[in-house]
């Protein structure tokens, strides 16, 4: 079995907290973290000509403010403690990115914080956290 | 040697072009106005005889927006561009009997193309349909390049650019004028254009540009230069490229502009029992305005909003169509055996079967603007190591907008006109398509109106799109350029309501289809490269060199 821990994040005060008890985990066991960040895009949407012109552009600029913002922090953050990072930015459905990422990065196992949106949004459409327990098939760790 | 064929077959095709046009013009002149095709019967405004063929609409009656405003600076523009729009239209739509059918040389170019390159790419429309449904659903797409424009999007972009109007009225006036049999011919240009479409697509990405900013341009002005470049005649790729330009730039004025707005004012006109008549100006300011805030403002919502309800409202207007032809089930087997019949017998037609015939490829020409080159323009867009992977997936334009819109309007009307011959009584265009959906579900004018609205502006956004790649071809990418570009075309969209600039429209129209020819002049001399490009590209999807990331 391997030794990688997959730590989704999403710059949430709910992420801060899973960052805290993978730090502790990984630290104990010396694991392997690789710290994931999930833009949420869907290939299937309808755009203009113009918005798919700068669709490149675009996303360049987004995977450099996720990386700046959001995943060199997390990252600094862990490497401080000593613990190996690696980190990734995706584009893509949340929960079934962080899925996929999981089995093809080999992780043991995922950590996510529970709250990442609030309110109605996850009302209606249930939380990543929620949606990632139900779809992953490599076992999740909600940190409350 | 495959070169070789391609220049002799190229040879072959203009001297047929230049035999029959010769022979035309002799028989032309000696039958002179007796030839006058029976299908413009029935338009009333000669000015709108071309638009009406491209868009498929029967012309704005005496009360309509087209006659708003016959004195002052429209009467001067008329006298001024009239004789000039005459004279290009007719060349450009330059007509030759046939048979006893007429058939417009430009529409003959345009077939002549779309068999030609279905043969050369052996059927490609056909052959790769189910791998442009796989790339369509991601099955090839790498999870480390999402984010960018993806295969579907692409597509969808160009779809709702070409459909339109055209499919719900466009159907109506080829059934009246080129009875059932037209559906039939109709359909085979669809599958005909397919391949048109792939080599204009493949090319359109293979040779986009790449700005500074990271954005990209595309589309035929860019392949006609650095294709013919490549081939070693620079100075002819730089004309031909500029002459396209200058040709989208026009028509995206015209019939992506002021003939939607034209239009769309219309129709509400019409909805509201002429409550805005005289009201021209109003209703062409304030679309003007909402065009002004997509474009300039930069109100994206407004755009994404009409990109996000238009393929909606088509699967819509598909749903209803459906349930029609069900409620008229008892009539569907005489509507399909009419389609058949009338293909080869052309019963009723003018020129008969060949009548039919020429009817049918010029409404399928005309609604999935295979060989115009603008899907091109919007498939560049797309960033891909593979090109051959954008032509593929524009195949599946045709197919949605002729194959399957258009034969399913087809199959309404001709439902309706076996149940009661005379549904729809003097209505032409769009209002008889109406009247087909009215006799089974009496509320459907009024969405299928507000449909006609949306497809007009979703149309106006595309085209002002195509119109600015052409712009920034010739004058650069600087920002200032693009403004006043939008800026004159948000003048031009509210022109489209308030004058009578027929002439006008005339000339774009005529240059719209104009730039088939340079554009499908250079689809000739570069097949050979899309050839190479898309015989690699299928042997190593066989040899699984390029990869299924899903559904594998």
């Amino acid at each position: 079995m391997s030794n990688v821990f997959l730590l989704a994040v999403d710059g949430s005060p709910g992420s801060d907290k899973a960052i805290d008890f993978v730090a502790d985990q990984a630290g104990r066991g010396g694991a392997k973290v690789i710290v994931a960040y999930v833009i949420e895009w869907s290939p299937y949407s309808f755009n203009t000509a113009e918005e798919n012109e700068q669709r490149h552009k675009r996303r360049e600029e987004e995977l450099e403010k996720a990386t700046s913002s959001i995943i060199s922090p997390v990252e600094d953050r862990l490497k401080k403690l000593g613990l190996d990072v690696e980190s990734i930015v995706r584009h893509g459905h949340p929960a079934k990115t962080v899925a996929e990422l999981a089995v093809s990065k080999d992780a043991a196992q995922i950590f996510i914080g529970r709250t990442g949106e609030t309110g109605l949004k996850s009302m209606l459409f249930g939380s990543v956290a929620a949606n990632l327990v139900q779809t992953s098939t490599v076992p999740v760790t909600v940190v409350p | 040697m495959k070169n070789l064929l391609t220049n002799g077959l190229l040879g072959l095709v203009l001297i047929i072009i230049a035999t029959v046009g010769f022979t035309a013009n002799s028989v032309a002149q000696s039958t002179s106005s007796s030839t006058e095709m029976e299908w413009v019967k029935g338009i009333k405004d000669p000015n709108a005889g071309y638009r009406g063929w491209i868009h498929g609409i029967s012309p704005p009656g005496d009360s309509t927006a087209a006659a708003a405003a016959d004195t002052g600076i429209d009467a001067q523009i008329n006298a001024v561009t009239a004789p000039l729009a005459a004279f290009i239209g007719k060349v450009v739509f330059f007509k030759v009997p046939l048979f006893g059918a007429q058939l417009p040389l430009v529409v003959l170019w345009l077939v002549i193309g779309s068999v030609f390159f279905t043969i050369y790419t052996r059927f490609i429309g056909l052959r790769a349909f189910k791998h442009a449904i796989e790339l369509v659903r991601g099955d090839y797409s790498d999870p480390n390049s999402h984010g960018e424009v993806s295969h579907f999007q692409a597509l969808a972009t160009a779809v709702s650019g070409t459909v339109g109007i055209g499919n719900i009225g466009g159907v109506a006036v080829a059934v009246t004028v080129g009875g059932p049999g037209a559906t039939f011919w109709l359909i085979m240009a669809g599958v005909l254009g397919m391949s048109t479409k792939f080599v204009e697509c493949t090319l359109g990405v293979k040779y986009r540009t790449e700005n500074p900013d990271g954005s990209v341009s595309g589309g035929p002005m860019y392949y006609l230069r650095k294709g013919f470049a490549e081939l070693g005649m620079e100075g002819f790729g730089r004309f031909m490229g500029m002459f396209y330009a200058i040709g989208i730039f026009i028509g995206a004025l015209g019939i992506g502009n002021m003939f939607q707005s034209n239009q769309a004012y219309v129709q509400l006109n019409n909805v509201t029992g002429g409550a805005l008549d005289g009201l021209g100006w109003l209703v062409g300011i304030i679309m003007a305005a909402i065009v002004f805030a997509v474009i300039i403002g930069g109100i994206k919502s407004i755009a994404r909003v009409t990109e996000k309800i238009v393929p909606f409202m088509a699967g819509f207007y598909c749903l209803f169509a459906l349930i029609v032809i069900a409620m008229n089930i008892t009539a569907v087997p005489e509507a399909i055996a009419n389609i058949f019949t009338g293909a080869f017998t052309g019963e009723g037609v003018a020129g008969g079967a060949l009548g039919a015939l020429i009817i049918g490829f010029q409404r399928a020409v005309f609604s999935n603007e295979a060989g115009i080159g603008s899907a091109s323009i919007a498939h560049s867009a797309v960033k891909t190591n593979e090109p051959v992977t954008e032509g593929v997936v524009s195949v599946l334009e045709p197919f949605i907008d002729t194959i399957v819109i258009c034969t399913i309007t087809a199959l309404v009307i001709g439902t309706s006109a076996v149940a009661d011959p005379n549904f729809a009584g003097d209505a032409k265009g769009i209002a008889m398509t109406s009247a087909a959906f009215e006799a089974k579900l009496s509320w459907f004018p009024i969405p299928l109106a507000f449909a006609g609205m949306m497809f007009a502006f979703s149309t106006m956004i595309s085209w002002s799109y195509y119109g600015l790649k052409g712009w920034t071809y010739m004058f650069g990418e600087s920002d200032l350029g693009q403004t006043i570009y939008k800026v004159i075309y948000c003048i031009f969209v509210a022109l489209g309501c308030m004058v009578s600039l027929g002439p006008i429209l005339d000339i774009s129209d005529a240059l719209v289809f104009l730039i088939c020819v340079p554009n499908i002049l250079g689809l000739y001399f570069l097949a050979p490269i899309v050839k190479r490009e898309m015989d690699s590209y299928f042997a190593r999807i066989k040899s699984g060199e390029i990869k299924r990331f899903r559904n594998s």
